[in-house]
């Protein structure tokens, strides 16, 4: 796509990384042209989200027992799957923090938690509103919402460990290992909720329905009502995506001056 | 040295209680609802609240006053469900759905909420006349 291929891993330092990436984009650079290569990629996030909101508004029809409500999917589904993706990532960045031992791993790992948070809040939102009109219920008790409530306050208390152990030792977060470490740990066993979470439809009795594009043998589906699906996830992915990259950059801009253990003292008081 | 136990102290009693409250708390959810042949073979079961679940039969959905009656069937079992209150609108025979409420001693199960449970099957609302397809 467009000719840029993120690239992750060491990091070149410095001259470096603009010698020896002449035909990649590292993305996450702080230079001009790997924000041109990342306003490329929101602005293609951008139209393939009108396609999706075209596509779930107008070209999909109704569904036969939900009527317009089902339109909802066209939302709760891609905030599902990108808060999945985001955890995911949470999960390779912390175990490539363990094992590799590099900061920008750990930054990674923070951007995608917060994005992963965020997400699953709206997959819960859309979904509350979705159970409204069709079960006739804004909550149940049921394994898939209480697990994916769970799923919530694992990664929310992921960032507030953050927050608590960077506040402790003074450490920024995002670049010390003071912070990195711990979260790591808790970053990669986090993860163990997100397969109780997808299968919770297919282990335990529940209210909500089980998957559809993802299911073994694929139950009917109005083709385009699978198109607009599909057009969504990839929009709100890529879209995701770019934020990811985004926030990695704020966060190793704001790292990037050292600072002076009296411009750390000063911080003290603030907030 | 200290701190290093301490902390990993503190991490092994948070996995430790979030373990926990995962296990408690998806205890009492796993099954969201009782099927009519579990319900029908326990009657303990029922004395107490409990949410029922299948599928509403073809044929036995009724209003009596503010009493909605139908049957809700699951695998060849059925109970006769009389429902107070209106269900929501999505509530439809042949379709699926859970009713909360206590199986009364003359084999009727009483309840006062009822969901809609639907499948992952999507159908458009009316089948596309003619070709929609321009390919």
């Amino acid at each position: 796509m467009v000719g840029s291929i993120p690239t992750f891993g060491q990091a070149p330092r410095d001259a470096d990384r603009e010698i020896m990436q002449a035909s990649t984009v590292d993305l996450v650079a702080d230079t001009a042209r790997a924000a041109a290569a990342r306003r490329t990629m929101a602005w293609i996030a951008g139209g393939l989200a009108a396609a999706a909101a075209a596509a779930g508004a107008w070209l999909a029809p109704p569904d036969e027992l939900q009527g317009d409500a089902q339109r909802l999917m066209y939302l709760h589904v891609p905030a599902a799957w990108v808060a999945y993706a985001a955890f995911t990532v949470v999960l390779a960045a912390s175990g490539a923090y363990l094992i590799g031992g590099d900061l920008r791993w750990d930054r990674f790992a923070r951007a995608a938690a917060e994005l992963g948070v965020v997400l699953t809040a709206a997959a819960i939102a859309t979904g509350s509103v979705w159970g409204h009109l069709v079960w006739g219920t804004w909550w149940a008790w049921d394994p898939r919402l209480v697990s994916t409530a769970l799923l919530l306050l694992a990664y929310a208390g992921y960032l507030a460990l953050r927050r608590a152990l960077a506040e402790r030792t003074g450490a920024r977060d995002g670049g010390d290992r003071r912070v990195a470490k711990p979260a790591a740990v808790v970053g990669v066993a986090g993860f163990l909720l997100v397969p109780v979470v997808h299968f919770s439809v297919v282990w335990w009795r529940s209210l909500h329905q089980q998957a559809t594009m993802l299911a073994p043998h694929r139950p009917p589906i109005d083709p385009r009502m699978a198109t607009a699906l599909l057009i969504a996830v990839a929009a709100a992915t890529l879209a995701a995506f770019c934020v990811l990259l985004h926030r990695v950059v704020r966060l190793e801009r704001r790292l990037a001056p050292e600072p002076t253990p009296a411009a750390e003292r000063t911080r003290v008081g603030v907030g | 040295m200290r701190r290093r136990a301490g902390r990993i102290t503190l991490l092994a009693v948070l996995l430790v209680a979030g373990g926990l409250l995962v296990t408690s708390a998806l205890r009492d959810t796993v099954t969201y609802y009782r099927t009519p042949g579990e319900v029908l073979d326990e009657p303990d079961l029922a004395r107490h609240r409990v949410r029922l679940g299948g599928d509403v039969v073809p044929g036995s959905l009724r209003n009596d006053g503010d009493l909605v009656l139908f049957r809700l069937a699951a695998g060849g079992r059925e109970i006769a469900v009389e429902q107070r209150g209106a269900p929501p609108e999505t509530f439809r025979e042949g379709t699926g759905a859970v009713v909360e409420g206590t199986l009364s001693p003359d084999g009727v199960f009483r309840s006062d909420h009822v969901v809609v449970r639907h499948g992952n099957e999507y159908r458009p609302s009316s089948p596309p006349v003619g070709p929609v397809d321009a390919r």
